[in-house]
C-alpha cells in the first residue's frame, strides 16, 4: 500500500513537472530555443503574485490572474528584445543569452526581495492543508488534486489550441519552416512573440504552484529548470503530450525513490533521466532527429 | 498597366552574387517565364520578389508602391504569392491545415474552389502533407498559394521532381488560372514548357538578363543560345 501512496503522490508531484515544463516545451518545440532562464521566469512570476498577495491580501490564485497580465507583457518584451536579436546568429547565442538572462533574473530577485526564503502557502488557505483519507495507507491532498487538473486543462487547452484554431496552425506551420509560413503570409515574428508569451505565462503558473506547495527564494530557478528539463526530454523534445507524462514518470521516480529512501528522491529521479537517454540516444545509434 | 517592376536588382549570398543588376516589368494579366540555366539566379530573383531574399541593391515594385524592404508576410496580404522551390509543405499540418493556414484576402480562392480545380486532393483532404506524393504535394503548394487570393502568382519550377505526366497535369490545372487573369510569373527549366504557357520570355544567364521577347517571335535556336550563352545577343 506503501508504494501505491508513493506512484499517487508522484503523480500529483509529476503534473507540477509538467506545468513547469510546458512553457520549456513550447519555446523548444516553436524556435528551438533551450530557455536557462525558464526555472527563474517560473520564480519571477512567484515573487509577483507574492508582492500583490503582501499588498492586497488577495488569495494567491486571484493574483495569479492579476500578474497573468505582466507576464504575458514580459513575454513579448523578453522575445522582441532579446531572443529575437540572439536567434539571428545560431543555435548558441539564444542558449548563452537566456543564461546571462537566469544571472540577472535571481541577482535583480536578491537585490529586491533579499536571500529570505519565502512561501505564499500560508495565504492559499484551506486548500493548502485539506486532504481526503481513502484507505489507511492513502490520502489525497486537495492541492495535489488542484495541480493535477490544472495540469490536465493546461495541457487539453494547448492542444486544442495547436490543432483547431487558425492561430494554433499557424504557430505549427512557423515551427515547422518560418520561412515558408512568412511566404504564406504568417508574420513568424508575432508568432515567436506570443508563443514565448504563452510559455512565459505558463512557467507563472509553475511558480505559483511552487510558492503554494512548498518554498522559494530568488535563486530556486536553476533547480526546478533541472526537473523541467528532464521532463522535456524523458517526455520527447518538442511533445506537448509527451512533456505530461514525462513530468508524471519523474514525479512517480522520485517519489517512489524517496520511500526506499528518502535520500534517494532526487537521485531516481536523475536516474530515470539518464536511462531515456542511454535508451533513446544510446548503443551505437545516436540519432538527433529529435533535436533537429 | 505594369503591376510588377523590378529596378537594377541585386542579389547576394556572400561574395557570391547571384543576380547582377536585373530589371524588367510584367504588366497585369501578363504570364511572363524566367528561363535559364541551373544557377543562373532565377529562383533567387523570385525570391527576392516575394520578400524571403533581402537584396544588396535596387528596388521592387509592386501596383505602385516600393516593397523592397517589406517583410514577405505583408506583400501577401498586397497580393505576392510564392509557390517555393521544392513545394516546402508543413509536413505534420493536413492537406485542409495547409491550406486553411494561408488564407487570406478576398477572391474567388477558398479551400472549395482550391479542391475543384485540384480534384485529386479531396480524398486526401484530412492527411498530412507528408504522406502525400510529389505530385499531390504540389497541388497543395499551388493552392496554399492561391488561398491568399493573390494577383501576383510566382511559380519556381514546379515541375521539379515529378513525373511528366504529373506535370502535365499541374500545368493543365495552372493552365486554367492564368486563363482567369491572375498575373504569372513563371521560373520553369523546361523550355518547350514554358514557351507553350508565357507570353513574354526572359533568359537569364549568370544574374543577367541575356535575351527578352515575345515567345511567340523567339526561335528556339537564339533561346537555347541564350539559355547556354553560346552566343550573347551584341
Amino acid at each position: 500500500m506503501t508504494i501505491a501512496n508513493a506512484v499517487l503522490q508522484g503523480i500529483f508531484l509529476g503534473a507540477f513537472y509538467a506545468v513547469l515544463a510546458c512553457g520549456l516545451s513550447i519555446m523548444f518545440g516553436v524556435m528551438r530555443i533551450i530557455n536557462l532562464a525558464h526555472g527563474d521566469i517560473a520564480v519571477l512570476g512567484a515573487y509577483v503574485v507574492f508582492v500583490i498577495v503582501q499588498n492586497t491580501g488577495m488569495s494567491p490564485f486571484v493574483a495569479f490572474v492579476a500578474a497573468l497580465p505582466v507576464m504575458i507583457a514580459l513575454g513579448y518584451l523578453l522575445q522582441l528584445t532579446v531572443l529575437e536579436r540572439s536567434l539571428k546568429s545560431g543555435i548558441l547565442t539564444p542558449l548563452l543569452a537566456t543564461f546571462g538572462l537566469s544571472i540577472v533574473i535571481q541577482n535583480l530577485l536578491l537585490i529586491a526581495f533579499s536571500p529570505d526564503v519565502r512561501s505564499l502557502g500560508g495565504n492559499a488557505g484551506a486548500v493548502t492543508t485539506s486532504s481526503w483519507q481513502i484507505t489507511s495507507g492513502l490520502s489525497v491532498s486537495a492541492l495535489g488534486v488542484v495541480i493535477l487538473v490544472v495540469a490536465v486543462l493546461v495541457f487539453g487547452a494547448l492542444q486544442l489550441f495547436l490543432s483547431r484554431t487558425r492561430a494554433g496552425w499557424r504557430m505549427r506551420a512557423t515551427a515547422e519552416d518560418a520561412d515558408a509560413a512568412e511566404l504564406v503570409g504568417i508574420n513568424s515574428r508575432g508568432v515567436y512573440a506570443r508563443a514565448t508569451a504563452l510559455a512565459v505565462a505558463i512557467a507563472a503558473l509553475g511558480g505559483l504552484f511552487l510558492a503554494i506547495r512548498s518554498v522559494f527564494d530568488p535563486v530556486s530557478g536553476p533547480t526546478q529548470l533541472i526537473f523541467a528539463f528532464e521532463a522535456v526530454v524523458i517526455g520527447g523534445m518538442g511533445s506537448l503530450w509527451g512533456t505530461l507524462l514525462g513530468g508524471l514518470a519523474l514525479g512517480v521516480a522520485q517519489t517512489v525513490g524517496a520511500q526506499i529512501n528518502p535520500e534517494y528522491s532526487a537521485l531516481t529521479g536523475h536516474l530515470l533521466f539518464l536511462a531515456v537517454l542511454v535508451i533513446r540516444f544510446g548503443g551505437g545509434r545516436v540519432s538527433w532527429r529529435a533535436a533537429r | 498597366m505594369t503591376l510588377l517592376r523590378v529596378e537594377e536588382l541585386d542579389c547576394r549570398y556572400g561574395l557570391l552574387q547571384a543576380v547582377r543588376g536585373v530589371s524588367f516589368e510584367v504588366a497585369q494579366g501578363e504570364t511572363l517565364a524566367l528561363i535559364g540555366a541551373n544557377g543562373a539566379g532565377k529562383s533567387t530573383l523570385l525570391r527576392a520578389i516575394a520578400g524571403a531574399h533581402r537584396p544588396h541593391a535596387g528596388r521592387v515594385v509592386f501596383d505602385g508602391a516600393d516593397v523592397t524592404n517589406m517583410p514577405a508576410h505583408r506583400r501577401v496580404s498586397l497580393g505576392i504569392a510564392l509557390v517555393p522551390e521544392g513545394r516546402r509543405l508543413f509536413p505534420s499540418l493536413t492537406v485542409d491545415e495547409n491550406l486553411r493556414v494561408a488564407a487570406g484576402g478576398r477572391g474567388r480562392w477558398n479551400v472549395q474552389s482550391v479542391l475543384e480545380v485540384f480534384p485529386l486532393l479531396q480524398p486526401r483532404r484530412h492527411m498530412p502533407a507528408a504522406n502525400l506524393s510529389g505530385g499531390e504535394q504540389q497541388a497543395v503548394a499551388i493552392g496554399r498559394a492561391l488561398m491568399s487570393n493573390p494577383r501576383l502568382l510566382l511559380l519556381d519550377e514546379v515541375s521539379l521532381g515529378l513525373a511528366p505526366i504529373v506535370v502535365d497535369a499541374v500545368y493543365r490545372s495552372l493552365g486554367g488560372i492564368i486563363g482567369e487573369g491572375t498575373t504569372v510569373l513563371l521560373v520553369e527549366q523546361d523550355l518547350t514548357r514554358a514557351l507553350k504557357v508565357a507570353g513574354r520570355v526572359i533568359c537569364v544567364l549568370e544574374g543577367r538578363i541575356v535575351l527578352e521577347g515575345a515567345a511567340a517571335s523567339l526561335d528556339r535556336d537564339r533561346v537555347i543560345g541564350a539559355y547556354f550563352g553560346l552566343k550573347r545577343p551584341a
